[in-house]
């Protein structure tokens, strides 16, 4: 039993976990939490363990928790980081269902965490970037007004300044834009070529906002002519041109002359595809290809030679007499002497194609040249914050929630579910909820986050009976302006793994729609949207093969997100 | 929480190891932990690490690793603070935290550890109540004597009081023997500010950031209670005023839980009973708006303009230069000072620098390979590229920026009043990073 501060808050703890008399009694349980939290000889690591203990707990009733909260109002104003974080955590996890409260709490402990990222300890400083980072995902614009805090400095490690420049790109805003993009064009320069590239690819993911800005600032950069500076400005625009197509004629005229410095395969990949693309702008295109084509000889990676490949026949299709010559020694070689098969392959294919005629060509390879919509489906709405209040203050936001996936399949794998029982807190992890939410609180832990399959489809017939005969689980009702567009809804859709079995034509009424999905567990979630000509609602039924409210909240919310933001983007 | 906590020196040898879990399955963890830390790609973070089940996290004192492992997903912040806590606890026990110390006092740290850490929970972490449970002695390279001055530098002659203390004065173990009450009872106060700033090129002050502190190292008895007087017109946010000047001010203020704040509103005056160690009593964060100029400006040559009778200690100046640069030849205005070029970068030390005086140095350097200026373009006259911004470390003794002073240091109700204690307050700022853009 960890040592609290005394033998009476040991003799406290010990009943209220302990004692199934106490438990039972609503009352009396209730009682022993508040004098728990009442006590005061606690150090700071007492704190920090009543406050762990406390996450398990589930008020009864509203005034209970906000009770609660205000006795533990001062905790969140200690001077050790530990307690102030787990004050934190706690609060938004018990305040759930009140996204204000939650606001709130984020408001109240910014200023620890700013004082956290400027602390003298650079570990500390660590750990509270990457919690600002996450809080960021919710609130885009909370620490806009502090930017300054978050400006490198040449002493700091490289990690710290790699994160310092993520969240510089995360909390830009109309009145910060100058001068953040001003102190990163300073860093673009840097000694260290890394944090040089870092901050470049942080100036493209601001640019997809402030395309002017950013696209005069990396051509400047690359009138620099600095290999490592010119390669992932490159690639930069690639990535620009796609989602912005508004920018496409500056970066057009600031191509011209960076072949000569750029060496590595990521870069030149992106160079000739810009080439290949949006040729017919660039005067000599043709011949920074033919270039590229001389040299092919001696190219060595094989990605760069397919590129090359497919932006050929694309130049061919809009500027035939210049590039027929080569095109034709491009494929002789590909085809003849090129010892990768993937790349034979492709050249193989081309010259096929090409072979069938031209019409034919032109119809596979004139794809769209951008697609605006992918880069508001890639930033996601803002995600709530209940989707990550259990991992704060954890080391989920230190890893990253990438890395955290992969290390814990390892651990899963390796343990099962044993390691549990080594732990003295999670021994008791049963006792401290009251016996009517034991149930709803052993579930969450499976269902917490919803899992759908990707590609599962469903046959129509196969929708059809199981619809009929399942009765509706959920209704709810969204508000919505204008005409629906099936194309981006499905797509969207698609992104969060929800299948479309049926959609109506954009502009007919009612306009309907047919979903389904699958959890991982086989649990079937079948969807009905309907939007009435006069009606500025959607209605959504929802029916699921298996009752469990878990699941269908979470589903629910994934469901709401997703039609919140086609929403937004078509009002 | 915990399942392992050792102490490696900087070339990864252990120096302490304690397992409490007894989980490490047969593995050399702290081997592990250090094969990994070397090898670990530019752009991860070291300070959690992950190998097999269990988290590395760990940090850096003073040259030395202390690390902890754990398998459970526990807060980052708890960890890391306990880290820093059993820093100071050892630096407590044993003087100062550092390879020599540790190596010599063992038994001590892991009797310590033993009491602070039970099967990897933290029983307790104040010296108050450790204080009855540790038997080992601290052992010290050398007996301390306060008249040893041989090594104290000149400002000896303006000090309040006739003796001076060295720098190493305060680290000496803060719980040594209890029969040995022949130790001079004392108490040091330190205000240290870090100041971090950013200069653009055309001078204008991009940023400026003070971070202060203050801290107290006390060697008295506890039971003592002490009393700390700032300045009477400090203010805490931008709306209050006090006194009739513009105030000294900061942002926001945090104080240690066990500081007593009844006369804080009317007087400013801070009342404690300290335990003994070192403890931090006041933390407070100044942006944007410093009361007085800044200490440093860089026109083609550095000067400093504060009231002259001040100094400067250990002024260095830090220019990273073109790649390329074989030759430097220089002309530096006094022969103390000295400046040489190494890893890309001009390296200008100047030991002292008198309030108010202007020093200038001239720097050729040969770049062969540099590529001319742009032809074309708004800035022909941009220095060449690799010129990097100049970044200034520096230490200004008996100076706070944001003018916060200590008024006075009170002791009062000592239960053992045999000697008068001797109290050492020391006002420094010294720079965080301090950067000029060219």
């Amino acid at each position: 039993m960890p040592y609290l501060g005394s033998e009476d808050v040991v003799k406290e703890l010990k009943k209220a976990l302990c004692n199934p008399h106490i438990q039972a009694d609503r009352l009396r349980y209730r009682n022993v939490i508040q004098r728990v939290i009442r006590m005061s000889k606690l150090d700071q690591w007492g704190q920090a363990e009543v406050l762990n203990f406390l996450l398990r707990y589930q008020p009864r009733s509203e005034e209970e928790l906000f009770d609660i909260l205000n006795l533990l109002d001062s905790f969140l104003k200690s001077s050790s980081p530990g307690v102030v974080m787990g004050a934190t955590k706690l609060f938004l996890i018990l305040a759930k269902k009140f996204p204000h409260v939650q606001t709130d709490v984020l408001v109240r402990v910014k200023g620890p965490l700013l004082a956290a990222c400027s602390s003298e300890s650079r570990e500390l400083c660590f750990a509270a970037l990457c919690h600002v980072r996450q809080i960021l995902h919710s609130l885009p614009g909370h620490f806009s007004s502090h930017y300054k805090k978050f400006f490198c400095s040449y002493s700091e490690p490289h990690y710290i300044k790699l994160q310092k420049v993520e969240v510089l790109c995360e909390l830009v805003n109309d009145e910060n834009v100058q001068q953040v993009l001003e102190e990163l064009r300073g860093y673009c320069t840097d000694v260290s070529a890394d944090f040089a590239q870092a901050a470049i690819f942080a100036i493209g993911g601001i640019a997809r906002t402030y395309t002017d800005q950013c696209v005069q600032i990396l051509t400047e950069l690359l009138g620099l002519r600095q290999e490592h500076i010119t390669t992932v400005v490159v690639q930069t625009f690639r990535d620009l041109v796609w989602l912005c197509p508004q920018c496409t004629e500056a970066v057009c005229q600031a191509l011209p002359g960076c072949e000569e410095n750029i060496q590595d395969s990521e870069g030149k990949q992106a160079l000739i595809w810009l080439l290949g693309v949006h040729g017919e702008r660039i005067p000599n295109a043709p011949y920074i290809l033919e270039d590229f084509v001389e040299n092919v000889k001696s190219e060595t990676f094989p990605a760069v030679k397919m590129e090359l490949l497919t932006a050929l026949v694309r130049l061919f299709l809009s500027r035939p007499a210049e590039c027929q010559d080569m095109l034709g020694r491009l494929l002789y070689y590909c085809i003849e002497e090129e010892k990768n098969m993937a790349v034979r392959d492709r050249g193989l294919f081309y010259y096929r194609l090409l072979l069938v005629g031209i019409d034919e060509v032109k119809r596979i390879l004139c794809s769209p040249k951008s697609d605006p919509s992918l880069g508001l489906l890639e930033d996601q709405a803002e995600r709530p914050v209940n989707s990550w209040a259990s991992d704060f203050n954890t080391l989920v936001p230190v890893y990253g929630k990438a890395r955290w996936a992969t290390i814990s399949k390892c651990v899963g794998a390796e343990h099962g579910g044993s390691e549990r029982s080594h732990t003295a807190s999670f021994a008791v992890s049963g006792h401290l909820i009251s016996e009517e939410n034991k149930g709803r609180v052993q579930e969450a832990p499976d269902s917490e986050t919803l899992m759908l399959v990707p590609n599962c489809q469903l046959t129509a017939e196969y929708f059809e009976k199981t619809w009929l005969s399942l009765e509706v689980a959920h209704q709810q009702v969204l508000p919505w302006q204008g005409e629906v567009h099936p194309d981006t809804l499905q797509m969207a859709l698609q992104v969060v793994n929800i299948q479309t079995i049926a959609m109506s034509r954009a502009g007919s009424q009612p306009w309907k729609a047919y979903l389904s999905a699958q959890d991982d567990t086989g649990c079937l979630f079948l969807t009905e949207l309907l939007l009435e000509s006069e009606n500025s609602e959607m209605q959504i039924s929802v029916k699921q093969s298996e009752a469990r409210t878990e699941t269908l909240n979470s589903f629910m919310s994934v469901l709401e997100t997703v039609i919140g933001t086609i929403g937004d983007i078509k009002s | 929480m915990i399942s392992q906590f050792f102490i490696l020196s900087s070339k990864g040898d252990p120096l302490i190891y304690k397992d409490f879990r007894g989980d490490s399955g047969g593995r050399d963890v702290a081997e592990l932990f250090y094969r990994k830390l070397t090898g670990l790609p530019g752009d991860e973070s070291p300070v959690v690490m992950h190998h097999d089940d269990r988290h590395f996290i760990h940090i850096r004192h003073s040259s030395l690793y202390l690390v902890a492992t754990t398998s459970e997903n526990i807060s980052p912040f708890s960890l890391l603070e306990l880290l820093s806590r059993l820093a100071t606890l050892l630096g407590d026990y044993c003087g100062s935290l550092s390879e020599g110390t540790i190596s010599r006092n063992v038994a001590l740290v892991y009797e310590i550890l033993d009491e602070v850490l039970d099967y990897g929970y933290v029983q307790t972490t104040s010296t108050e109540m450790l204080r009855n449970f540790i038997q080992t002695e601290a052992v010290v390279s050398k007996p301390f004597s306060l008249f040893d001055l041989s090594s104290v530098g000149l400002f000896g002659a303006e000090t309040q009081q006739s003796k001076v203390a060295p720098s190493s004065a305060a680290s000496r173990p803060v719980l040594s023997s209890r029969s040995d009450q022949s130790q001079k009872n004392e108490v040091f106060l330190d205000v240290v500010e870090r100041l971090s700033v950013l200069i653009a090129s055309n001078g204008s002050l991009l940023k400026v950031d003070v971070q202060g502190e203050i801290r107290l190292k006390s060697f008295l008895p506890s039971g003592s209670e002490m009393r700390i007087g700032l300045t009477e017109e400090f203010c805490v946010g931008k709306s209050e005023l006090r006194g009739y000047g513009p105030g000294i001010r900061v942002d926001e203020v945090s104080f240690h839980s066990s500081v007593n704040l009844d006369e804080f509103e009317s007087h400013r005056i801070l009342r404690l009973q300290p335990p003994q160690g070192e403890l931090t009593v006041m933390r407070y964060q100044l942006s944007d708006d410093l009361p007085s100029p800044l200490p440093f400006r860089l026109f083609p040559s550095v000067q400093w303009d504060r009231g002259s009778g001040r100094q400067a200690l250990n002024v260095r100046l830090h220019l990273p230069l073109p790649r390329g640069v074989v030759s430097l030849s220089q002309e530096l205005s006094s022969p103390e000072q000295k400046a040489e070029l190494g890893e890309g970068a001009l390296r200008w030390d100047l030991p002292r620098v008198q309030g108010g005086s202007q020093l200038s140095g001239l720097f050729q350097m040969d770049v062969p390979g540099l590529p001319g200026p742009p032809s074309h373009g708004p800035s022909t006259s941009a220095p060449p590229l690799g010129l990097g911004p100049a970044s200034l470390s520096f230490e200004l003794p008996r100076h706070t920026c944001s003018g916060l002073q200590v008024r006075f240091l009170r002791l009062s109700f000592r239960p053992c009043s045999n000697a008068n204690p001797h109290k050492w307050v020391r006002h420094l700022s010294h720079s965080d990073a301090y950067v000029i853009r060219i």
